[in-house]
């Protein structure tokens, strides 16, 4: 294991350094300390590294992540493993605002709670909360799904597109276009997988789904007073 | 005594397109979606003259003396800034609003003269990469496409804010142009309207554009210039936020940019012209001593090198343009006139970019119509028509003394309206006055 003290060295010199690991390499297990709330931590990473950050990290952690799997000892914020493209982001902490926002591919898991846009403008990836989500959350989703076991804020999947979102607690209120919808064996199947991926408990028939109605897919001035 | 019918008399509060427009509203029950750009009359840089020299100035040798009109872009922060051989950038325009050939043909045109042509909403294709040696990737709100191999193989990037046409406003492709190639890229199902969002995902204001600047300096090891493409509306404002964020480059497009499909009421109502966001800009610039080091790509209504030569005397460092060189490609060219009728409309007045029946093949995904552009040929037009910018351009600064077209300077201009000399900051010919000064 490698261990890189960011008292010590500047991210742009880790960020840089595992860039442009060799394909082949062997560094793949890698330690990060102190990074007090740094941004961009490890952003970009493109090689299937582990790496564990001891502490909290600042915006855009993982930011655009493709293989590595990086697990956040702490709290993030802003954007975690915003666009991730493949891969694993854990947050053992909570997250702030836009978590895994237009993230097209990989798996975000958020052990506590995920503050407003969790998943927005999500384009393929699948993230579980362990808490609650804020409001907001999988606004314009294009597809992936987001499974939350605690609470929704306000305005879930307004203007979805088609993930799909799966609550075990409360929901605020749904966005405009959103709607409760039968939970399949699929549904369920899906929200196992998905539970036992991220490690975290969860009764996948206590789950609701919700997706898209629709009816907003092409603009027509009948449905006008919806947005 | 009068005799005969009295003559028709229009009225200027209601001329027939506005007696048109009320009753189509009455009918459809919804506002008109359309492309291209501003239709109504603005102050622009027509309004402006360049002042040859004479006895008190001293000109240069026309086909003799060297005018020379490189321009580097970047040079702020990037490892690995552009030089470009002439100040004239190819816009944003998205694959899917532009078929791919439209596309190619606008690459292989910037590098054939040294420049950039830049992507869109939706992503970058392979065959837009491999036509063009310089390349700028723009990140948008709506994040289709993105993605951070196309980040690296970038030459620069553009974090899109907004665009003249439609500041404070997003976009929707409608899903006519959606085929399958473009829901691909876009992720999302073929067929259906594609709304691009206003904002960003995951930052707002200025404090969070600084990071994410610097997450994308990251992504891309330093290496690549990050460009701002902002919207004129508040360009003072604008501008220096964009400074603060770390920008090292501006684009700054005024209210006569082009687009392919937004509300005509958004298009002709929102946003201030090219010529007085150039003037805010650059005293924004001023202001912070970072005019010339950041440098400003002022875009809107460029279409000659007479529109170059003043947009740099007003302190621009580049230009972009986005119709202008779809014009070039064919756009509105009088051929195929019935397909031009079948949308209602005809060469000279089209505007119907968001239909995806471009009768010319630039503005569609029809293979068919696709087909209709020959790459090559098009590639060749706007190499030919930028030449021709760059030649109108150098020669209006050898005339003003200058032996590169970064020596035009504000004191080169006069203003033919009063408007215009208050807009652009410059003294109403004839006269020293600048309004408001």
């Amino acid at each position: 294991m490698i261990t890189v003290d960011l008292d010590a060295t500047e991210v742009r010199e880790l960020n840089h350094r595992l860039h442009h690991l060799p394909a082949d390499t062997n560094e793949r297990l890698w330690r990060v300390v102190n990074p007090r709330g740094k941004h961009a931590l490890l952003a970009g990473l493109d090689r299937p590294v582990a790496v564990t950050i001891e502490g909290h990290v600042g915006y855009y952690c993982a930011g655009m992540n493709q293989e590595a799997e990086v697990i956040i000892d702490g709290h993030a914020g802003v954007g975690v493993a915003e666009n991730i493209m493949s891969g694993t982001v854990r947050v053992r902490g909570n997250a702030s605002q836009a978590a895994a926002a237009s993230g097209q591919g990989g798996l975000v898991v958020i052990e506590g709670d995920a503050s407003a846009r969790c998943g927005i403008s999500m384009k393929g990836v699948d993230i579980v909360v362990g808490g609650s989500v804020g409001h907001m959350s999988a606004f314009m989703a294009q597809t992936g799904r987001l499974v939350v076991c605690g609470d929704a804020g306000a305005d879930l999947g307004d203007s979805l597109y088609e993930a799909a979102i799966y609550v075990q607690g409360a929901v605020a209120g749904l966005g405009a276009d959103c709607e409760e919808q039968p939970m399949t064996d699929a549904d369920r199947a899906a929200v196992a997988d998905l539970l036992a991926r991220a490690g975290l408990p969860g009764d996948p028939a206590r789950f609701r789904r919700y997706g898209s109605a629709r009816r907003l897919y092409h603009f027509h001035v009948d449905h006008a007073d919806q947005y | 005594m009068t005799t005969g019918t009295p003559p028709l008399r229009p009225s200027a509060t209601f001329p027939p397109e506005t007696i048109h427009e009320i009753q189509r509203a009455a009918a459809e029950g919804i506002y008109e979606i359309r492309g291209f750009g501003t239709k109504r009359r603005l102050p622009s840089f027509d309004d402006l003259v360049l002042l040859g020299a004479s006895i008190s100035r001293y000109p240069l040798e026309g086909y003799r003396e060297r005018c020379a009109t490189d321009v580097v872009i970047g040079s702020r922060f990037a490892k690995k800034p552009l030089h470009l051989k002439i100040p004239i950038t190819i816009a944003g325009m998205s694959f899917g609003a532009l078929s791919a050939t439209a596309k190619t043909a606008l690459g292989r045109a910037a590098t054939a003269m040294g420049t950039s042509t830049t992507t869109g909403d939706g992503g970058m294709t392979d065959e837009e990469r491999a036509a063009s040696e310089t390349l700028v990737y723009q990140v948008l709100p709506s994040r289709y496409g993105l993605n951070p191999n196309d980040l690296r193989r970038a030459d620069a990037i553009e974090v899109v804010v907004g665009q003249g046409a439609k500041p404070g406003g997003g976009g929707m492709l409608l899903g006519q142009k959606i085929t399958e190639r473009v829901a691909g890229m876009r992720r999302l199902p073929a067929g259906i309207d594609q709304r691009s969002a206003c904002r960003h995902p995951d930052w707002t204001g200025p404090d969070d554009l600084a990071i994410k600047i610097q997450e994308l300096r990251e992504i891309t090891d330093w290496e690549k210039p990050i460009y701002v493409k902002v919207a004129a509306a508040r360009p003072r404002y604008d501008v220096q936020l964009s400074v603060k964020s770390g920008a090292d480059a501006i684009v700054l497009d005024g209210m006569q940019g082009g687009t392919g499909a937004t509300q005509d009421v958004f298009i002709e109502h929102v946003g201030i012209p090219t010529l007085p966001a150039l003037r805010e800009a650059v005293e924004a610039l001023q202001e912070l001593d970072m005019h010339r080091k950041v440098p400003l790509i002022i875009s809107g209504g460029i279409r000659s090198g007479a529109d170059v030569a003043k947009a740099l005397a007003m302190g621009a460092d580049a230009v972009s343009i986005g119709s202008a060189a779809l014009v070039a490609l064919d756009c509105n060219r009088p051929i195929h006139l019935a397909d031009y009728a079948a949308l209602g409309t005809a060469p000279g007045y089209c505007h119907h970019c968001q239909t995806g029946r471009c009768p010319v093949g630039i503005a569609t995904q029809d293979p068919a119509l696709e087909a209709r552009l020959d790459v090559e040929a098009a590639a060749r037009r706007v190499r030919n028509y930028l030449s021709t910018m760059v030649l109108e351009a150098q020669t209006l600064a050898r005339a003003c003394g200058k032996s590169h077209l970064h020596n035009l300077e504000p004191e080169d201009l006069a203003a033919l309206t009063i408007e215009a000399a208050a807009m652009a900051g410059v003294p109403l010919a004839g006269t020293g006055w600048i309004p408001g000064r």
